[in-house]
Order: C-alpha cells, then sequence, then structure tokens
C-alpha cells in the first residue's frame, strides 16, 4: 500500500487487523455512504435522476439511497430554482437533518440564481444554508455532480471528525 | 358563426355597452364596459356556444387613464372560433366583476391577475393569491414594480430580496458576433456605438 493511505494494512504481520486513525475511519465510512436528500426544485432534478439511473450510476460512490426523509440523510442535493416561496421549506428541511450534514448547489440556480435575476427567485442556496460545493452548468450533466459527489468525498476526508466534533469525548480521554 | 358574426349578435343585443370593435389578422377583439361584462359572458356561453374561456390577463397602460384592462380570451368549440373581449379598469377603482360562475376555470385566473396585477374581482368564491405567497405586499406584474424584486417579509411564510441586476436586465440580441456581443449586459438606449457585425432589431 501506497504511503499516503490513511489505512495501512499488512497481511504478513495481521489476517483481520487493520491500523489506521479514528478520524480516517469514519471519514472513510462517511464519505462512502452519503445518503442524499435529493431537493429536486427545477429541471436539475431530472439529471440528478440521470445520476441514480443505470448508466452514471451514483451508487458506484455509495450514494445511492435516496432518502426523501431528512432525518435518514446525509448530503442535501439542491438542485434547481430556489423560488421565494419555497425557500424557507428548504431550510427548514435543512435544519431537519442530523448533524455531520453537507450541501451541494447543484446547477447555476441554485448557486446563484441563474438566469433568474427576479422578483420571485433566491439569488443562491447559499443566503440560507451553507454549501460545500458548488456545481456549474445549467443543468449539470450527471458527470458534473459525480464530480461534485468526489469533491465532497476528498473534502469529508479531511475533516478532523473526532477532534472537531466530539469534544467533549476527545476530553474525557 | 365566424367571430365578426359573434361580435355581431353581441353588439346587437348589447349595443350601449360596445365601446369599440377591433379586427387584426383575423383576430376579433371587442371593448366592453366593465358593467355589461358579466351579462355579455353569459350571452356568450349561453347563445353563441362559446363553451371555453381560454385565459383571462390584463394589461398595464402605466401613465394612461384608464391603467388596466382585463382581457378575456373565449373559445367555441362547436364553432373553433375565437373572440377576445376587453374591459378598463381603473387605478381607482380597481375591481372587475367575477365570471367564475360562468366558466368555473375563471376562478384560477382571476386569482392570478388578482395576485400579479392587483385588480380585485367581485363576489369572487375564493379570491386569494396564486404565485406569491400570502402576505406579499406587491404585485409584481406591474409596470411600476422593479424586476429585480423589493424586499419584504412575511415571518415563517417566505421573504424576498432585491435581486442584484449588475446593469441588465440580461438580454441577447440576434447577431452573429461574438458571445460579448451576443449577450450584453443591457439593451443600450440612444446613441451608443454599435458594435461590428451588429444586426438591426426587428
Amino acid at each position: 500500500m501506497s504511503d499516503q493511505s490513511p489505512i495501512t494494512y499488512d497481511s504478513k504481520i495481521e489476517g483481520n487487523i487493520i491500523f489506521t486513525q479514528l478520524d480516517a475511519a469514519i471519514n472513510w465510512m462517511r464519505s462512502n455512504s452519503l445518503w442524499p436528500m435529493p431537493m429536486g426544485l427545477a429541471c436539475c432534478a431530472i439529471e440528478l435522476m440521470a445520476a441514480g439511473a443505470s448508466r452514471f450510476d451514483i451508487s458506484r460512490f455509495g450514494a445511492e439511497v435516496m432518502r426523501f426523509s431528512p432525518r435518514q440523510s446525509d448530503v442535501m442535493i439542491v438542485a434547481g430554482t430556489v423560488t421565494y416561496k419555497m425557500a424557507l421549506s428548504v431550510k427548514r428541511i435543512w435544519d431537519q437533518m442530523p448533524e455531520p450534514k453537507w450541501c451541494i448547489a447543484m446547477g447555476a440556480c441554485a448557486s446563484s440564481g441563474g438566469m433568474y435575476r427576479s422578483y420571485a427567485v433566491l439569488q443562491g442556496i447559499d443566503h440560507l444554508i451553507p454549501v460545500d460545493v458548488y456545481i456549474s452548468g445549467c443543468p449539470p450533466r450527471p458527470e458534473a455532480l459525480l464530480d461534485g459527489l468526489m469533491k465532497l468525498q476528498k473534502k469529508i476526508m479531511g475533516e478532523h471528525s473526532v477532534t472537531d466534533q466530539k469534544k467533549a469525548l476527545v476530553e474525557s480521554l | 358563426m365566424t367571430a365578426a358574426e359573434a361580435a355581431a349578435r353581441i353588439t346587437e343585443n348589447f349595443s350601449g355597452a360596445i365601446t369599440g370593435e377591433k379586427e387584426f389578422r383575423g383576430e376579433t377583439s371587442l371593448t366592453l364596459d366593465a358593467a355589461a361584462l358579466h351579462g355579455i359572458c353569459s350571452f356568450a356561453k349561453e347563445s353563441l356556444g362559446f363553451d371555453y374561456l381560454v385565459d383571462i390577463s390584463a394589461v398595464d397602460h402605466f401613465g394612461e387613464e384608464p391603467r388596466f384592462e382585463v382581457v378575456y380570451e373565449l373559445y367555441s368549440m362547436g364553432h373553433a372560433v375565437h373572440l377576445r373581449l376587453k374591459i378598463p379598469v381603473s387605478e381607482d377603482n380597481c375591481e372587475a366583476q367575477t365570471i367564475s360562475d360562468i366558466w368555473p376555470t375563471a376562478d384560477w385566473h382571476e386569482r392570478e391577475v388578482y395576485d400579479l396585477m392587483g385588480i380585485g374581482f367581485r363576489n369572487h368564491p375564493d379570491l386569494r393569491r396564486i404565485l406569491m405567497w400570502e402576505g406579499y405586499p406587491y404585485h409584481p406584474l406591474r409596470k411600476d414594480f422593479p424586476l429585480e424584486g423589493k424586499p419584504s417579509d412575511a415571518p415563517e411564510l417566505a421573504f424576498s430580496d432585491a435581486a442584484p441586476l449588475a446593469g441588465g436586465p440580461f438580454v441577447t440580441v440576434p447577431t452573429d458576433g461574438t458571445t460579448q456581443v451576443r449577450e450584453p449586459r443591457a439593451r443600450h438606449a440612444g446613441e451608443v456605438p454599435r458594435p461590428e457585425k451588429f444586426i438591426e432589431e426587428p
């Protein structure tokens, strides 16, 4: 195994034991089982569906479990135009998602309002909720969504999940 | 029956209420007194066979009096004939009579006109906003409402902000020039040097 890998495994020494850091193991589990909350609001949702279907197959990245319940999802994919009428509902669903959670703004509208510079459209979902990955395109191809997902996985692999998110636990040790 | 014949029948029966008739490219439009609208619509449906109300829309002639005009598009399935009725609505008495008791589809069309143009409808069964949310204080399709919108706040329900137009609204012009030429930030007015390869707009 290369030195870059967070996991070291030597089959000559141990058959059943893997030495790693707790952060790395948790991040590895999290990043490969991202359950999306599909916030399909416009045409981007069609590309999101295409990303879930057999040709692009988002399950290769462990993100095929589209949970329509916010309580069971990890990453909200905001796919489409967020109107002001919908905005607080999106925020509310985001608030119902348990931590740790991430957000992908898919497409021009969700990222910046896109071509809708108008009275009815929120100019980017980042006005309401923190966005981890922005994907350009109108709508983005499924490849672009998968690329965004891989970017997010890379970001999660760099997090200090235990020290940052379980401070009380770390101190008690 | 043709549209002209239908218009003639209406003029015959409501001669005092018709203030104008116009034919343009095969489309017949009648301008009516607002007070006579309900009677004429009943007549058009019951006696002339206009069984389908295609659409209701409104026009804002900002700066003129009367300011608004409500437009009704009628269609007769049996005769395959279109007819357009228009009534003037002033800004001070911003109301029209509902016709949702004649064509039930008028219910939502009138709600849309009320929502976006701010014209009320007397005796409407359920006059609520249909696109914007309850509590939104403006009527966005009026000419004096800016495209970028205005800030508003309906607690727990929705809010809105003015969008950054950055010199827009964004437009495209017909040209075989580059993207920069094709998509200027805004349509120029007055004496502005035209870029090369610019094709005059119709």
